[in-house]
């Protein structure tokens, strides 16, 4: 864990993208406005695809942009351009100004009070330059040898869509008019297989895996990842249909974070105020079985989903979500957080443009102590959901109903694969339906759960 | 075709007169990207302004403009792409990333493009005045007319966001085969999502529409309150939804927007890319029956005003309307410029991409059903019991095993050939090569939906339209939670 000490107008290394946003912020009140924030986000990308052993694809770039929110009083607009001229600035900032006119007076607009301002200090590990060091065929060579391992594991691996090696930093400036300032700098690298397998009869499936990692050395070899796509893949040949039944349902770890991310959007400060959630109003109370809790945490050290500050430049956190079943807190902006008369949580999700919205930190389900092979030899007729397809996620209703395939389960274990069917209930009934949360927690995001089985749901079928 | 030299005036010349760009640049530039060899190479030149408005709450809470520039540089050797792209357009980066994307080659220098060839000018989307540079009065008071009419529409409507937004997009593209294109390319839309409410109940609704048109068309077509009743209506109606049945069983689609179902079990699959790596349950199908023989299934980029509708492709070359099944057998793919070199099929124009940051792919552009024989009341009559489904959310498809599934958000029960119960929003599952080969009824009722689709492939984002007449399929399972079904079991 970092430390969560808070300090305001941190001065660390000044850069050019530091003064321009500042620079921005000053024109902005120049021309009027009561209040401005700047976001300044630059980044670099390499990607490589190998498909078949030969290179496909090599894709290197940087990029850079800027935005702008002002405030009349509190009426509010905001621009955003990639033109960095000082004619392109200044139209931006004009545009903001102008624009800022048209807009509705909403008493709950605004940046946030200057006491909430801050970011986290300390050495947050989330950048880490090793990402380019690979000189080129070295990159490409990493998506090679993903692939290849994931086509010489079986014989019927018999095409591909490729191995990919991707790395890409990016910088982030926030400064607003209560003096804030603060950037931040991340870098990401992966490498993923996504290997076809055929049967006899000329059927086809295809499925992945990757690794991910914030520095090079902690990624994967590429061989572990193409070995593991090659057996995701071929567990697939031969998938047949399910009957219409009401059974056990075990989702994977690749799955069951989904199911982390409609409570994220039930708890979403956005869709609270305006009971467009099913969660709406339910703070304090139980909305999920005793064995489920649920974190939100942007500090941790060289998370996924950590930051020094939020979107808004208000210090990021660990929030419980939910506690042993009970409904602790909704994740919040500055906006929502007035609305529903709470504070924020430091969930601001700020884009170039708009208002700003609502993002997870390091979001998580709490493990359980049994593996997932104990959860899977639990079941004695059931089905192991290893991909969802399509929405079908209603979130005013709770209703849920969506396309899947995966393993049967037969006697504990897999039997044969599953595909073409659909898994449908209800969030609210499903919560509290959990009945077993496995111990195989892994970031490959920012949002995480282990293995969970799920009682209740109906699978439709044949 | 015209030859540029002899018809400077033709030019649009936005690129040229906005950032000093001259012919002789884009030789160097292109000269640069083949400097290590490579087949071919091309420059996309991208000006993107937008702006967008949001009435929630009854307050005009967030209004954004912003520009987006660049230049993407790709360079093509063999089935090798290399891409770089440069939101700075001076010369300098440029050729900076000429040089990045000409590393996916090694060979000698090709020689330089002798004369570029301007693309036959069409319009498809003749705007006096692009959306764009309308006052942003006249678009404020279309969400808050928006607003007002869903709420006025019934007490229980009781969240209403409404939202508009357009762009244009300028772009200019040209290739080392003397490729030259420029075209101005406007997009529009509002949408209106309620929430209606009762004690202990609550319930969705969502309508939005466009197309490449100016503001004027939300004033005279297609009014804020046309999309704000649709909105509203949806909302009160699955109040008293439901629950829908699951398993298989016979399925009728509405005209319009349902033609998602299209879009996902068939258009995908036919992508050319997917075909040229055999990765597509489609490959190699081409000749062979893969629908009833009452389907035939176009993709067309030439439609005045749509949404899926383009002059040119990203790749500078025209759009066209291409069979992709006729009478029930596949007739082809849709193409780009890499996988109709390396297939030896033509292009289609069917090159796009999202912006200059992105490498163009096969996409679609407006993909629809051609109008059957079948009245669509006798369809529903010769249900005897199954859904009936006519607004959808979206879907997706894995094109490699051609499971689709696409999410219902208005669907009735069929009960003896009556329309009965809205159902609440059901998933319906199926797989792309067999599916439309249960279609056994093709309404007279072709419609194209309203003009708000966007499809996603590769993390690529483009507009798209989509259209079907009514259809009955006659198996399909559908992913409901009704729990009493004969066919079921539980444990």
């Amino acid at each position: 864990m970092s430390s969560t000490q808070v300090e305001t107008g941190n001065p660390k290394v000044t850069t050019d993208l530091r003064e321009i946003a500042q620079d921005i912020v000053r024109r902005a009140m120049a021309g009027g406005a009561t209040a401005a924030e700047c976001v300044v986000r630059e980044g670099d990308e390499f990607s490589t695809l190998v498909r078949l052993g030969q290179v496909e694809t090599l894709k290197e770039s940087g990029s850079k942009s800027i935005g702008v929110r002002v405030f009349f009083g509190q009426r509010a607009a905001s621009t955003y351009s990639s033109d960095f001229s000082r004619a392109g600035l200044d139209r931006m900032v004009q545009s903001a100004l102008t624009l800022a006119k048209i807009t509705s007076e909403d008493p709950f607009g605004g940046i946030p009070a200057a006491e909430q301002l801050g970011q986290l200090s300390g050495n947050l590990d989330l950048y880490h330059e090793d990402v380019y060091s690979l000189p080129g065929p070295d990159r490409i060579d990493y998506a090679r040898r993903a692939e290849k391992a994931a086509l010489d594991f079986d014989p019927r691996i018999k095409n591909s869509e490729g191995g990919s090696f991707d790395a890409a930093t990016g910088h982030k400036v926030l400064a607003n008019s209560h003096g804030f300032v603060g950037e931040y700098r991340r870098s990401y690298c992966s490498v993923a297989a996504v290997p076809i397998a055929q049967t006899e009869t000329g059927a086809m499936q295809r499925d992945y895996w990757y690794s991910v990692a914030r520095t090079l050395s902690k990624l994967d070899a590429p061989e572990k990842v193409g070995k593991i796509a090659a057996e995701r893949t071929l567990r697939r040949l031969g998938a047949r249909k399910a009957k219409t039944a009401q059974v056990p349902i075990i989702f994977d770890p690749m799955v069951s974070t989904s199911i982390l991310e409609h409570i994220f959007e039930g708890v979403n400060g956005d869709s609270v105020y305006r009971g467009a959630s099913f969660l709406a109003g339910k703070l304090g109370q139980k909305i999920a079985g005793d064995n489920v809790t649920i974190i939100d945490d942007g500090t941790i050290v060289g998370g996924f989903g950590t930051s020094p500050f939020d979107g808004e430049g208000v210090p990021t956190r660990r929030t419980v979500v939910i506690e042993n079943g009970v409904l602790k807190s909704y994740l919040l902006n500055t906006y929502t957080a007035k609305k529903l008369k709470l504070q924020t949580t430091g969930n601001a999700a700020r884009g170039l443009a708009g208002t700003p919205g609502i993002g997870p930190g390091n979001y998580f389900l709490q493990p359980g102590t049994k593996t997932a092979k104990e959860v899977i030899s639990g079941v004695k007729e059931g089905l192991y959901v290893t991909e969802f397809l399509g929405q079908g996620v209603n979130l005013v209703t709770g209703d849920y109903s969506r396309g899947a395939s995966g393993m049967w389960i037969s006697g504990g274990e897999f039997a044969y694969p599953v595909e073409e069917i659909t898994v449908a209930g209800n969030l609210k009934e499903l919560f509290f339906n959990i009945s077993e949360i496995a111990n195989d927690l892994e970031f490959r995001g920012s949002v995480a759960a282990p293995t969970i089985r799920v009682d209740g749901l109906t699978v439709g079928g044949e | 075709m015209n030859n540029l030299d002899k018809h400077p005036s033709d030019r649009q010349r936005f690129f040229f007169e906005h950032y000093g760009l001259t012919e002789h640049d884009l030789e160097r530039y292109l000269s640069a990207a083949l400097s290590a060899g490579g087949d071919y190479a091309d420059l996309y030149f991208e000006y993107l302004s937008s702006t967008s408005l949001m009435v929630d709450e009854s307050m005009v809470k967030s209004a954004s403009q912003g520009i987006s520039a660049g230049c993407g540089v790709r360079v093509v050797s063999g089935e090798r792409t290399g891409y770089a792209y440069t939101d700075d357009l001076s010369s300098e980066r440029i050729l900076h990333a000429a040089r990045t994307a000409a590393l996916i080659a090694s060979a000698p220098a090709k020689a330089t493009v002798a004369g570029f060839q301007k693309a036959a000018a069409r319009s498809l989307y003749p705007v006096t005045l692009p959306s764009v540079d309308a006052e942003i009065s006249a678009k404020v008071e279309l969400v808050m007319r928006a607003d007002k009419a869903a709420r006025a529409y019934d007490v229980r409507i009781q969240e209403v966001r409404a939202s508009y937004g357009d762009e244009l997009r300028n772009i200019l593209v040209v290739g080392s085969d003397g490729t030259f294109a420029e075209d101005s390319q406007p997009l529009a839309r509002m949408n209106v999502s309620c929430i209606a409410k009762t004690e202990g109940n609550s319930a969705r609704g969502s309508s939005g529409g466009g197309g490449r048109v100016a503001l004027d068309f939300f004033f005279g077509e297609k009014t804020p309150e046309y999309f704000a009743k649709e909105s509203a209506r949806q909302a009160i109606l699955q109040l008293d939804a439901r629950e829908a049945p699951a398993g298989e069983m016979e399925v009728v689609l509405g005209p319009g927007w349902p033609g998602v179902l299209l879009h996902e079990a068939v258009g995908h699959g036919l992508e050319a890319d997917f075909n040229r790596k055999k990765t597509s349950a489609f490959a190699g199908l081409v000749g062979k029956r893969v629908a009833s023989e009452k389907c035939t299934v176009v993709d067309n980029g030439t439609m005045p005003w749509r949404r899926g509708s383009l002059n040119v492709d990203d790749e500078g070359e025209p759009t066209q309307e291409t069979v992709l099944i006729e009478n029930g057998i596949l007739k082809g793919y849709l193409s780009d410029k890499l996988s109709s070199r390396l297939m030896g099929i033509s292009d289609t124009g069917n090159g796009r991409r999202e912006s200059y940051e992105h490498i163009p792919m096969p996409r679609m552009t407006n993909t629809y059903m051609l109008a059957g024989q079948d009245d669509p009341g006798d369809i529903i009559r010769s249900v005897k019991r199954g859904i009936y489904a006519v607004n959808f959310g979206g879907g997706q498809v894995d094109i490699t095993n051609g499971k689709f599934v696409f999410s219902a958000s208005e669907a009735y029960m069929i009960e003896d050939g009556q329309i009965t119960a809205p159902i609440k929003g059901a998933t319906l599952i199926g797989n792309g090569p067999d599916v439309l080969t249960r279609v056994s009824m093709v309404g007279n009722d072709l419609k194209l939906d309203e003009g708000v689709g966007t499809c996603g492939k590769d993390g690529q984002a483009v507009p798209v339209g989509v259209g079907i007449p009514t259809l009955k399929i006659d198996r399909l399972t559908v992913g409901g939670t009704a729990r009493k079904d004969p066919g079921g079991f539980m444990q």
